[in-house]
């Protein structure tokens, strides 16, 4: 077997080819939002694929998100399977009328007769020095649906593997794609990308004995970061990348949980009626009699998302999540 | 002298040539609703059409007053009823080939029904067993759709990714006058015109939303005006006319289906019965505006014209009658049997598979149901 050369590649370019590929293998995959063909979207994530497939499969529509979703409908409806861009968080919200009535329901509602395989991309989350809407975590909203899976990944290689994965559903699927990530680079093979491992598990990122973070998308390089910096506070940190908030891996989850007796939820997103509520309710449902300390959540604050200059301060980052292990009633223990 | 002019770097030129993008003027809707029955034009009407047509609009009107009485005796949970519509609604399904699909609201059973789909199946959401009875597929039919307007870009949708795949197909999308203030309504028309999407939009305006007239809902010239402001021809035609609706209809859909684009029809109609059987209309609206319209029925509009005529003798009229008769009994017959829904069935088609949530809570219901039947003896179909 020849080696091939595993350059660098951003978790961008991982989304594009994850595109790319999906089109190339099925003539049903189109494309459409808002500036994803000439120039490729504003995140330059659906770079050539209008020059690659032509602007049928690859459409910039008209500015109205709520079209673009409600017309994806339809297109499924006739056996597409649209692959929809939202250009940012917070401007997704005038397709949730869609999303809700219409894409989460429809398989129900006729009883599995007409199935929507719609993946919605969103850019999600803060830390780009955004103003006001281009910042949200809006991943609560998606998770109180019933009927779509919302996937988020927070590696290069997850990012291919999850966004083909979400496009090959037949369930719609809102992907949500931590924007600061976008960037992020590490060494990935475009030539042999992985396939990732059944829709809907965590994955553990850093084994560890003593407390386990759990946490998703943008979070995650904050929590392998805090785990590093546990050590010399002497915790051996577990870190659990969720990847899917719907469906919820309460297995690989609980099993983590029940291994170390200790949790702490970390994510961008507010903590009031936030996910992590719900995780810390499931894990506590389930894991009551492991537990050494009750499952703490590390979130952004409840406030309207902040302006640029002042975002640091909302953000979890590693000393928050550090404070939060260190109430994990260690002394209680011994 | 000023600072650019001393750089000489500035040279005043006429703004670059703006042009009109196209002349507005073949989109513009006639000043009047078009009319067939009454008129010159009702002689070049296919008389074989206008008997089928007739033959529906008794059938429709049974129907409807049939499903208003299924209401009243507790077998529908609520029926927005068509009655004064039918003209609309059935020619809405007749102009429409197998292949071509229709984009119902809540208010367009009949449409639905004409179509072909079961009255029984059709009726499921209104009954409330489930949310949906009908294969969509089977007849081309799209769910009814509540949230308004919201059904509209789906027919947009589905109308471009035929076109794409080389489908001749044309879609249907029907929507009330009250819907048209809703942003699907505009983005959907938007979508359409862009794309050139073979999709007819009739709007059935019949003069209220629930208790609001049109007045409140809009200040343009009539809605079929909308339509300009899109780049689509816009058409106005008497809803009560059954042969009016369907050739505008029958048009828009051959143009849409030989690549010309949408249209958007607004049929002038009214809506005879309150909103719903749970609607007092008497707080909004007199009789003396109901019994304007009812002088304007389209049945009886339909009817005489073909009796005057001598397209239409008593034995066909009642031959019509006799059908009507027979589909509102057998829908009598099968609405007053006790629908089976059965508990167990919530959790199936959530998701194409399933999650190990709803495993468990699948497991909560079963147990629940065996309790109660330990408690009752009769499963509630719980036996699955
Ligand atoms: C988005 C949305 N808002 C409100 C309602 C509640 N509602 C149901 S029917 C209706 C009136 C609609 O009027 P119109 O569009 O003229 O249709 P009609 O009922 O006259 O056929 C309203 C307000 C709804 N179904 N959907
Ligand atoms: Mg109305």
């Amino acid at each position: 077997m020849t080696t091939v050369a595993v350059k660098p590649a951003t978790m961008a370019q991982a989304l594009t080819r994850a595109m790319r590929d999906a089109m190339a293998a099925d003539p049903t995959v189109h494309v459409l939002g808002e500036d994803v063909g000439t120039l490729g979207g504003v995140f330059r994530v659906t770079d050539g694929l209008a020059k690659e497939f032509g602007e049928d499969r690859c459409t910039d529509t008209p500015l109205a998100e709520a079209g673009i979703l409600g017309t994806a409908v339809g297109m499924a409806m006739y056996g597409l399977r649209p692959v929809v861009e939202m250009q940012f968080d917070a401007f997704a919200y005038p397709a949730l009328e869609q999303l809700i009535s219409h894409v989460s329901r429809m398989r129900n509602r006729t009883r599995g007769r007409v199935p929507l395989p719609i993946t919605v991309r969103v850019p999600y989350g803060g830390g780009i020095g955004g103003v006001e809407h281009h910042s949200d975590s809006s991943e609560a909203y998606y998770m109180a649906t019933p009927g779509l899976h919302v996937l988020t990944p927070a590696t290069v290689a997850d990012a291919y593997g999850m966004l083909r994965q979400a496009i090959a559903s037949d369930d719609p699927v809102v992907f949500l794609e931590p924007k600061r990530l976008y960037w992020s680079k590490d060494t990935w093979n475009p030539e042999q990308p992985t396939e990732v491992e059944p829709v809907g598990r965590a994955v553990v990122r850093r084994p560890g004995t003593s407390a386990t973070l759990l946490t998703y998308g943008p979070s995650l390089p904050v929590c392998l970061e805090a785990a590093e910096a546990a050590r010399a506070e002497g915790w051996d940190l577990e870190v659990l990348d969720l990847r899917s908030l719907v469906p919820f891996d309460d297995e690989t989850v609980c099993a983590a949980v029940r291994r170390t007796g200790r949790a702490v939820v970390v994510h961008e997103s507010t903590g009031f009626g936030g996910p992590g509520g719900e995780i810390a309710a499931r894990v506590t449902e389930r894991c009551f009699h492991h537990l050494e300390a009750p499952v703490l959540r590390v979130a952004g604050f409840d406030i309207p998302y902040p302006p640029p200059m002042l975002e640091r301060h909302h953000l979890p980052g590693v000393d928050r999540v550090l404070d939060a292990v260190a109430r994990l009633q260690w002394e209680a223990e011994g | 002298m000023t600072v650019l002019e001393q750089r000489g770097a500035y040279r005043p030129s006429p703004p670059p040539a703006w042009q009109p993008r196209m002349d507005p003027a073949p989109l513009l809707p006639d000043a009047e609703p078009y009319r067939v029955l009454g008129t010159e034009a009702a002689g070049e009407a296919d008389p074989d059409l206008l008997r089928r047509l007739h033959a529906q609009l008794v059938r429709g009107r049974r129907y409807n007053t049939q499903a208003t009485a299924l209401t009243k005796q507790g077998r529908l949970a609520v029926y927005p009823s068509s009655t004064g519509q039918e003209a609309c609604e059935v020619a809405a399904a007749l102009a429409l080939e197998e292949r071509d699909w229709l984009f119902p609201s809540y208010r367009d059973t009949l449409a639905v029904v004409a179509r072909g789909v079961d009255p029984v199946a059709a009726l499921t959401l209104l009954r409330g067993d489930w949310h949906h009875g009908y294969d969509p597929h089977e007849h081309r039919v799209a769910p009814l759709s509540t949230p308004l307007a919201t059904q509209l870009p789906h027919a947009v949708g589905l109308a471009h990714a035929a076109r794409l795949k080389g489908d001749d197909v044309v879609a249907l999308a029907m929507v009330g006058d009250g819907g048209t203030s809703e942003g699907d309504f505009h983005e959907a028309l938007n979508f359409a015109a862009v794309w050139q999407a073979p999709v007819v939009f009739l709007v059935q305006n019949n003069g209220f939303a629930i208790s609001v007239p049109l007045a409140k809902q809009t200040a343009a010239p009539s809605l079929a005006h909308k339509a300009v402001g899109y780049g689509m021809p816009g058409r106005l035609v008497d809803g009560n006319d059954a042969a009016a609706v369907h050739e505008v209809l029958a048009d828009a859909v051959r143009h849409a289906r030989a690549g010309g684009g949408p249209t958007l029809v607004e049929a002038v109609t009214y809506r005879i019965d309150a909103h719903t059987n749970a609607d007092d209309a008497t707080r909004y609206r007199g009789d003396a505006e109901i019994e304007a319209w009812r002088a304007h029925d389209p049945v009886q509009l339909l009817e005489r014209e073909l009796t005057g005529r001598g397209l239409l003798d008593e034995a066909a009229i009642e031959a019509a009658r006799q059908d009507a008769e027979e589909m509102a009994a057998d829908l009598r017959e099968r609405m007053n049997r006790d629908p089976e829904p059965h508990p167990m069935d919530l959790f199936d088609h959530v998701y194409a598979g399933t999650t190990s949530q709803l495993r468990e809570q699948r497991a909560l219901l079963r147990a629940e149901l065996e309790a109660e039947h330990e408690r009752h003896g009769e499963p509630e179909g719980g036996a699955r």
